[in-house]
């Protein structure tokens, strides 16, 4: 539970010795309460008072790094039930699975083949992350042909704990999530972590059982933990997902403050029933969920709603200012002007392309805003948009002709454009996106 | 000491809305979506398939194109057709009225409407092309026709709530009060309504979806907090049941609509589409909606069953659903 600045004030030594940087120790307990300082700044602190500081600023889900390069994720480290109180930190991760029965030339294959699943959206690299890799003696082998020929990072599956062992020193440097730790093997799991120094994902019966184990984990020297509730249904691998981040976040109860695990591949075998479970889970606070296979066409899907659910309400999420060519255009093709706000170039790109009308669009940087706004914003003025179009964005390499269309809702600013274009012609386009298509089709450029 | 869940307590419910003369009952919630271990979820979320008044043409996905075979152009036939594919509701979209397009008047909305109605017995929701005039136009000739159907009627906005609002409330139909993603502009409409003298349980609110990749967010945080204000500070000015037309965003986007020889990261086409409108439906379902309009039958059937199985509890045993063909990628 955090602690105020009064608190935390009287914990520390009261010497307003400055060493921490700061004038007096009551400035520095109001820095450490609002997160802009840390404690080790302070030389004097005794231990006592370090121990209570450091378990009450401790966050209510412990944010826990599973993987690494590229794919490396964390799992847990949220601090609110709803997305527009804050934000949600990080993305459930998405993994595929991987049986140890099968051939090396086969795990090879597959995971080739999920590697090459990825999206380049909004500057944006969509793509799944994990492979879990279960089994038993073949753990090892298995797990090692996923990393010599992707770089996804693991989660180990084994009941077998000398699998895990030699499979987690195989991977070594790599960080894999190991487990399951269950009420019969949590110590011999627990002393095969420290000993490889990766984190631990536990399968408890129950949510009573999973305080159990996260004590017993913990007691035998684990803190990154990762939960498996152990439900198996649509409606109790929901609810229990709920439970455990209401349990987090309005109990503050400690034994449920960890990030969990999923197994939609384990409610149903039907790949495309595994879509729901995992949307349902994405939206409310799964930190993994495991799929029974990778495909575009399910998880492209499931990649834009966790990026929706993900994506920080606080800041809009914008497109690289450039130019963007649709359907194949050439030097005597339209070009529309927009703004860089991403649901607008998503619209008017999806709109354009539809039309079928090879065109350049040009997006230009507006700090997020949508067209309106923009330009009541000022940042979508004539000039702006004028010496854009002329200097900055470099269409003029590109085309023949000297004519540009506008948004609608940006009409006021065509007089100021013209005069930074002289001899172009300044058309305006429709006020919606979606009467793009029959403007197009209608229009010729100058 | 066993676990105990920490529980929210609800001051407010959803209002309970009978559609249709069939009077099915859309809302009622009082709790959180899919949290009944605190509060009474009387109504599961309906789904509708959505239909057109006019052969869709080429601008229609090729899936929908393949599940809708023979019965485009008749509304009639269609509107059965997605009966028999399982909707709850079906939604006759205006297509053919939209002034950028074949613009149509209002003697043809209104057939198109009669057809749909005579071919199918269950509730219709009939939608404009939210062009506040032309939506005038239809809208109100389309309520005082069919007085009594208590058809669901809209987009109405703040632009055109007086003249459609009034015939909706003289000849009994319920509304759709569609504001811009925003939570004061929609307790401001439905006020407005009200002020007409249109009952809290004539209202559904559309909060104007947006698709999946396409502004799901903003929706889904609006639909979020609508579900708090309405439950948690009983605001009655937000108690409506909310509406999603997410079927047809889904379908409109790129990559709907990308073929797999091209882009064979993304998968099977069809498989696609689909999942991308189960995605999105799952995702409003999470943030509170109790009407779904769909577009692909296949989506219906696959969001149908899970939704039973997310309310009612049980395993998943499903047979002939969606078999995901894996696309080999070179």
């Amino acid at each position: 539970m955090a602690l105020t600045g009064i608190q935390i004030f009287k914990l520390l030594p009261g010497t307003n010795c400055k060493k921490c940087g700061s004038p007096t120790c009551l400035a520095f307990a109001m820095n450490l309460a609002s997160g802009k300082a840390e404690l080790d700044a302070c030389p004097d602190v005794s231990e006592a008072s370090r121990e209570k500081l450091s378990a009450a600023s401790a966050p209510p889900i412990r944010p826990v790094t599973i993987g690494s390069g590229a794919t490396a994720i964390k799992v847990g480290g949220e601090t609110v039930q709803y997305r527009h109180e804050k934000t949600f930190f990080n993305p459930t991760g998405i993994g595929g699975l991987i049986e140890d029965s099968k051939s090396a030339a086969d795990i090879a294959a597959t995971v080739k083949r999920w590697q090459a699943l990825q999206y380049l959206r909004v500057g944006l690299n969509l793509r799944p992350e994990l492979a879990i890799v279960k089994g038993g003696p073949n753990l090892a082998a298995a797990a090692k042909a996923v990393v010599d020929n992707s770089d996804l990072s693991v989660v180990l599956y084994s009941e077998d704990v000398a699998a895990l062992k030699s499979a987690a020193e195989a991977l070594a440097g790599k960080n894999p999530l190991i487990g399951p730790a269950t009420a019969a093997n949590y110590k011999e799991v627990a002393e095969v972590a420290k000993a490889a120094k990766v984190p631990v994902w536990l399968k408890a019966k129950d949510l009573d059982e999973v305080a159990v184990l996260t004590k017993g984990l913990k007691e035998a020297g684990i803190n990154d933990i990762v939960v498996d509730t152990g439900a198996r249904t649509p409606k109790k691998v929901f609810q229990d997902s709920v439970a455990m981040r209401r349990a987090a976040l309005v109990g503050q109860n400690r034994d449920y403050g960890y990030g969990t695990i999923t197994f939609p591949n384990e409610i149903t075998d039907n790949l495309a029933l595994q879509v729901p479970v995992a949307a349902s889970l994405i939206a409310k606070y799964a930190g993994i969920v495991v799929l029974s296979d990778l495909d575009g066409a399910v998880v492209f899907p499931l990649l834009l709603q966790r990026l929706n659910i993900f994506t920080d309400p606080q800041r809009p999420m914008t497109q690289t200012e450039g130019i963007y060519p649709i359907n194949d255009p050439d030097e005597n093709s339209p070009v529309l002007v927009t703004t860089n706000f991403s649901l607008t170039y998503f619209i008017v790109s999806g709109e354009v392309e539809a039309s079928r009308v090879p065109s350049w669009l040009l997006i230009k940087d507006s700090e997020g805003l949508s067209v309106l706004t923009a330009w009541a914003a000022g940042k979508f003025s004539g000039d702006d948009v004028g010496q854009f179009v002329l200097k900055r964005s470099g269409i003029v390499d590109k085309i023949k002709h000297k004519s540009v269309i506008i948004p609608g809702y940006a009409a006021a600013i065509s007089g100021d454009m013209e005069e930074e274009l002289p001899g172009w012609k300044v058309a305006i386009g429709p006020r919606e996106a979606a009467h793009l298509t029959k403007f197009l089709k209608e229009f010729s450029v100058a | 000491m066993a676990f105990q869940v920490n529980t929210v307590k609800y001051s407010g419910k959803i209002n309970v809305i009978p559609v249709g003369a069939q009077k099915i009952n859309l809302g009622g919630q009082a709790a959180f979506p899919f949290y009944d271990f605190e509060g009474a979820l009387p109504n599961k979320p309906k789904l509708a398939l959505q239909i057109w008044d006019m052969d869709p043409g080429e601008s229609y996905a090729a899936p929908l194109a393949a599940a809708y075979e023979g019965v485009l152009g008749d509304p009639g036939t269609w509107a059965k057709k997605a009966v028999e594919y399982g909707a709850d509701m079906v939604c006759l979209t205006l297509k053919s009225t939209d002034p950028n397009d074949k613009n149509a008047g209002a003697a043809e909305a209104v057939a198109a409407t009669q057809k749909v109605l005579d071919a199918v017995d269950v509730p219709v929701i009939v939608f404009g092309v939210d062009n506040k005039d032309k939506d005038v136009e239809t809208l109100s000739a389309i309520c005082e026709k069919f007085a009594g159907k208590n058809l669901v009627i809209g987009p109405i906005t703040d632009k055109n709530y007086k003249q459609i609002g009034a015939q909706a409330l003289a000849y009994g139909h319920t509304v759709i009060a569609r504001s811009p993603i925003d939570v004061n502009l929609a307790k401001q409409l439905n006020i407005l309504l009200m002020d007409l003298g249109i009952k809290p349980d004539k209202i559904l609110i559309d909060p104007n979806t947006g698709g999946l990749g396409y502004g799901m967010e903003y929706c889904y945080s609006v639909m979020e907090r609508l579900q708090a204000a309405a439950l948690l500070q009983a605001d009655d000015k937000l108690q409506q049941p909310i509406i999603n037309m997410l079927g047809e965003e889904i379908w409109k986007t790129k990559e709907a609509n990308q073929k797999v020889e091209d882009v064979p990261t993304l998968g099977d086409q069809n498989s696609r589409g689909v999942l991308m409108e189960v995605t999105e439906a799952v995702s409003l379902c999470a943030a509170g909606t109790s009407l779904l309009v769909l577009s692909h039958p296949e989506s219906l059937k696959i969001v149908r069953y899970y939704i039973d199985l997310w309310a009612d509890g049980g395993e998943i045993k499903g047979d002939g659903y969606l078999n995901v063909p894996i696309t080999p990628i070179a």
